[in-house]
């Protein structure tokens, strides 16, 4: 076996994960075609068109696909930081170097063509955790090392959203909770991250003086059933003012928010009055089009919705619509049955790696697809806010496909190698 | 085991219950909730109804009386609109501001609504839809719907034709194939013939896009219904002949009704005064209907050949006759004496100095009052019958047999039925069991409370020409090319009247033969035809009495039959005599000879008498 894996680069790798990936790719490009199908171009090759140059992104990443099959699984380890450290300089350099385009700064532009490194900061940041986490003498556990670790996922986050204003390529690196849960992250701090979610809901729909008193009373009723020691009160009495503290910096942080923002919140919510035409418009659209589709589609191409631009962005962050419309609710389904089927064979692929870096890696590239997933498809179904991430694979874009094939890719590679450890 | 390889199992676990819960509710708005479907279709479609040409009408030479000019109509879906260069569009239209706010005001407002569109501006010029189209794709939520419009070439037979109007709320709840605002024939052939005339209409399933342009039909078509074209009609009018009797009765009220005795196919139709019929199309139609139908002088809407029941006067002493002799109470060497009016009555009615006593053929060729007179109390006195009421009975049912005071059951809209007295009328009238031949004597010479149509007139001419039986007069004689359409069936089937015996036919004929060689239509001659008449005087009790002339020619084998009536104009052969002559000399030589009568009769102006009174009014 060792000497098969030495001879080719392909022995070992896992097939059942490179033909999902193509598959999804596929479908993707499909839906693309549909999406912005223009009858004066209707080959699907054609370049001046947006599936023409899907078909131009899908080929660079097979290749870069091959590229980093090719290139030896060790190099990732070595240069995790390194290719950290260049991808956060890039996005730092960018909007000061790169050519504002429709009011983003987040670009390079060459000719036609342009590179977001924010979408390729997620596999670099991965690569880092991987590298800092995998080290034998960490313990994530100890708050110090807890610290670096969200520093490296946070200082991208807070680069991005700050200095380019991309809040969708920003929120994605939060997925990475999961990546630390799996390696040993106190439960405390996702129970206390999901608490402050809900209370952020809970805030912005109940009249915070019922909060108040309800958080209060919980925290009686909870000290009326623990061995009340000191000790147990004194969290008790920590928790509720926390829970109060976050209910209060609620309706601070939402009035901080931008207006677009604070609107679709409120639009997720329901709450107020939504104008369909103004800002409810994308999600009603999007909504329309999936619901339109009906159990079996309208059939390809047939989509009226997408097609004909009711629905905003149909090609890129809304493409499931697309789905939705001409695929109806058999299609829909299995489009999240395949992403879901990628994402898990993933976690399976990590949990038998024997290297811990690979094992993170992996995590960390489930983590990052699923957090797309849910964001992108629970945003037209109306379960999520309007957050501008791409579909996994689907989405058209060079940048993100090449983020996610590169992602994905590095962790095949890495798999295909999996009886050896990495450091 | 590493006990955090555990936590393996949560992550999994809400990845999962994420996708069932994301599939669940794509269950949900795809298959359970149906608003989503509705509110696709409401957005990315727009139905559009292709209305389909009307069909056109030809006369009996395929001479065309009726086709179609394309016109637009700009419709407007008042949600759709936006971002309107307001200034630009009046300018367009040449409306002004407050013009178009009351446009959009009335296409907002019940029935219309702002969702649906209706129509802005009706029937646009085809320049005005020239410049309009160039710019239409800046004016989002305004569209060109087009239509057809009726143009009648030769401008005759305006009343027979009939016009087209718009459905009201009314009909479409009565007829759901119509829409408010759907052209349909409401008078006229248009009317009798709508379902063949209209075709029906498509509806085509058009996609659009967001900014509202059109991309294309929906599933290619497959759910668009195409438009049929509607039939066309031959008519059986001879358009020249129709012409020619218009151009006869202009400023004369009263009408004229040919019919071709062997077909019962009608030649003309003319009713006086009349419109012309491209007033009621178009953007001035309202504007010209409501002059039209507020003309109480002229009443240039009422259809005088269907709608007019006039009291038949002498021309019913050809049935008068007819009935004597198939009752056997009269043969043409029937003698009665005449002494200027009937003696037994104290010489009522009246009659003119002639010799006397006549028989037969010169008591219709001089149309002796008393002779007739005689004549009907012989036949409701007949011994045959030894009750007055019985001889009534029966002698109604033979005059009904001829299609006197009952429909023709034509095709031609609204056809007044006529009236011939009946028993229980008079009962009522002059008591029970008290009245008798003497009391209603004047039903013998064709007055009294007798009426009929003059299309009636001039079937009972036929009837005679034929020898007893008729077709039902008609309009149309194929329709869509087809003679044999199952809608003119009743128009083949031929027709006997109570009186089968054509000898009794012979000799009445023959007293109609006295009436232009020696009688009182001698002067009127038609060159090279021998033809057969009844001249009349129909009592008017509202005025001048009405000039009545019936007639067929040739004698043998005839080709056409003629009821003239000329309102307030006096003796039949002073004007509807000659008008019948010159129809007849036209239909039958082509070119009329007698010039200075033609010409004496088309200048002539008769409508500056007391206006006509319409019977069925007055008795209110």
């Amino acid at each position: 076996m060792e000497r098969r894996a030495s001879n080719n680069i392909f022995s070992d790798v896992d097939w059942v994960t490179v033909l999902l990936y193509l598959v999804l790719v596929t479908m993707g490009w499909l839906n693309i075609y549909s999406a912005v199908y223009n009858e004066d171009h209707h080959v699907i090759t054609d370049m001046t068109q947006k599936y023409g140059k899907q078909m131009l992104w899908i080929g660079t990443s097979l290749l870069l696909a091959l590229i980093i099959l090719i290139i030896d699984e060790k190099f990732y380890t070595a240069f995790a930081y390194l290719i950290y450290g260049i991808f956060l300089l890039a996005c730092i350099a960018v909007p000061f170097l790169g050519r504002e385009v429709k009011g983003s700064r987040s670009w390079f532009r060459f000719g036609d063509f342009g590179i977001q490194p924010a979408e390729f900061m997620k596999f670099a940041a991965n690569l880092a955790i991987a590298k800092f986490l995998s080290n034998q003498h960490i313990k994530i556990a100890d708050y110090r090392n807890t610290i670096i670790t969200l520093l490296i996922i946070g200082l991208p986050l807070i680069v991005i959203k700050v200095l380019q204003d991309e809040t969708g390529l920003a929120i994605v690196f939060v997925a990475f909770i999961f990546t630390l849960y799996r390696e040993g992250l106190s439960v405390n701090y996702l129970l206390l991250g999901f608490l402050a979610i809900v209370l952020f809901i809970l805030a912005l729909l109940v009249n915070n003086i019922y909060l108040f008193i309800i958080i209060g009373s919980l925290c009686v009723v909870a000290s009326l059933f623990i061995r009340r020691t000191r000790k147990n009160l004194f969290a008790i009495a920590l928790i509720g003012l926390i829970a109060c503290g976050m209910v209060k910096g609620t309706s601070t942080v939402y009035e901080h928010m931008e207006a677009h923002q604070k609107i679709r919140i409120d639009v997720l919510l329901g709450r107020g009055t939504v104008d369909l035409k103004k800002e409810g418009y994308n999600v009603n659209q999007a909504k329309i089009a999936i619901g339109s589709g009906g159990f079996a589609g309208k059939g390809y191409l047939n989509g009226t919705q997408t097609k004909y631009d009711f629905v905003p962005e149909q090609d890129t962050d809304f493409i499931f619509c697309t789905v939705g419309e001409e695929w109806g609710f058999l299609g829909s389904s299995l489009v999240i049955i395949l992403e879901l089927a990628l994402i898990l064979k993933v976690i399976f692929m990590a949990e038998r790696q024997r290297s811990a870096f690979s094992r993170i890696y992996g995590y960390g590239v489930a983590s990052v697809l699923f957090f797309h997933l849910t964001i992108n498809v629970g945003m037209t179904i109306g379960l999520a806010p309007v957050i501008g991430i791409p579909l996994p694979f689907f989405s058209y874009g060079g940048s993100s496909l090449w983020s996610f094939t590169i992602l994905l890719f590095i962790f095949i590679k890495l798999d295909s190698h999996r009886l050896s450890i990495l450091r | 085991m590493n006990p955090l390889s555990e936590r393996k199992y949560i992550i999994i676990g809400v990845f999962i219950l994420v996708g069932l819960s994301f599939i669940a509710r794509l269950f949900y708005i795809q298959v359970i909730d149906d608003s989503y479907k509705l509110d696709a279709r409401n957005q990315a479609f727009r139905y559009t109804t292709e209305f389909p040409v009307r069909g056109y009408i030809y006369d009996r030479k395929h001479k065309l009386l009726v086709y179609n000019e394309a016109a637009y109509d700009l419709m407007v879906t008042p949600k759709e609109v936006k971002d309107l260069d307001t200034v630009d569009f009046c300018k367009l239209l040449d409306i002004t501001k407050d013009e178009f706010l009351k446009k959009m005001k009335k296409a907002i407002q019940a029935p219309n609504s702002p969702r649906k569109p209706s129509v802005f501006e009706k029937q646009l010029s085809p320049e005005d839809y020239a410049a309009l189209q160039e710019r239409l794709y800046r004016f989002h939520g305004f569209f060109v719907q087009s239509r057809t419009l009726r143009k009648y070439p030769m401008k005759i037979a305006a009343n027979m034709l009939g016009y087209i109007g718009e459905a009201d709320k009314n009909l479409t709840e009565k007829d759901p194939y119509y829409n408010e605002g759907d052209y349909l024939g409401i008078s006229g052939v248009e009317k009798t013939y709508e379902k063949v005339l209209r075709g029906k209409k498509g509806m085509h399933i058009l996609m659009v896009d967001v900014n509202n342009s059109p991309k294309g039909s929906y599933m290619n078509g497959l759910y668009d219904t195409m438009s049929q074209p509607g039939k066309s009609l031959e008519s059986t009018l001879d358009a020249e002949l129709q012409l020619y009797g218009e151009e006869l009765m202009q400023n004369k009220t009263g009408s004229i009704v040919a019919i071709e005795p062997q077909t019962g196919e009608i030649l003309a139709i003319i009713t006086s005064p009349s419109y012309d019929p491209n007033l009621l199309v178009g953007r001035a139609r309202n504007k010209n209907f409501s002059k039209l139908y507020l003309d109480t002088i002229r009443v240039p809407l009422f259809n005088r050949a269907t709608m007019a029941s006039y009291p038949p006067g002498s021309t019913f002493k050809l049935v008068e006759s007819l009935i004597g002799q198939q009752e056997g109470v009269l043969t043409p060497e029937t003698r009665y004496p005449c002494s200027a009016g009937y003696a037994p009555l104290g010489g009522h009615p009246k009659c003119e100095v002639h010799a006397s006593p006549l028989a037969l053929f010169d008591a219709i060729g001089h149309s002796c009052n008393s002779y007739f007179s005689y004549v009907f109390k012989s036949i409701i006195e007949n011994k045959k019958y030894n009750d007055t009421y019985v001889a009534f009975e029966a002698w109604r049912n033979i005059a009904l047999s001829f299609n006197i005071g009952r429909k023709t059951n034509s095709d031609l809209a609204n056809e007044l039925r006529g009236n011939i007295p009946s028993i229980k009328y008079y009962d009522k009238v002059f008591g029970k069991g008290s009245w008798k031949a003497s009391t209603v004597i004047s039903l013998g010479i064709g007055q009294a409370e007798m009426g009929i149509t003059p299309l009636q007139n001039a079937n009972v001419v036929s009837i005679i020409a034929n020898k007893g039986w008729y077709y039902i007069p008609h309009i149309v004689k194929a329709i869509g090319d087809n003679p044999n359409d199952t809608t003119l069936n009743r128009f083949k089937v031929k027709r006997y009247t109570a009186i089968t015996d054509t000898s009794i036919y012979n000799n009445v004929i023959e007293g109609m033969s006295h009436v232009t060689e020696s009688g009182t239509a001698h002067l009127l001659k038609i060159e090279g035809v021998e033809y057969c008449a009844k001249t009349g005087t129909a009592e008017n009790p509202h005025g001048r009495d009405h000039s009545v002339f019936v007639a067929f020619a040739p004698k043998n084998n005839p080709k056409i039959a003629i009821a003239v009536l000329v309102e307030n104009a006096g003796w039949g052969a002073s004007w509807a005599g000659p008008i019948a002559t010159l129809m007849m000399e036209k239909y039958l030589n082509q070119v009329v000879v007698r010039k200075d009568l033609e010409k004496k009769m088309m200048e002539a102006n008769l409508i500056d008498q007391p206006k006509w009174v319409d019977p069925k009014k007055k008795k209110k």
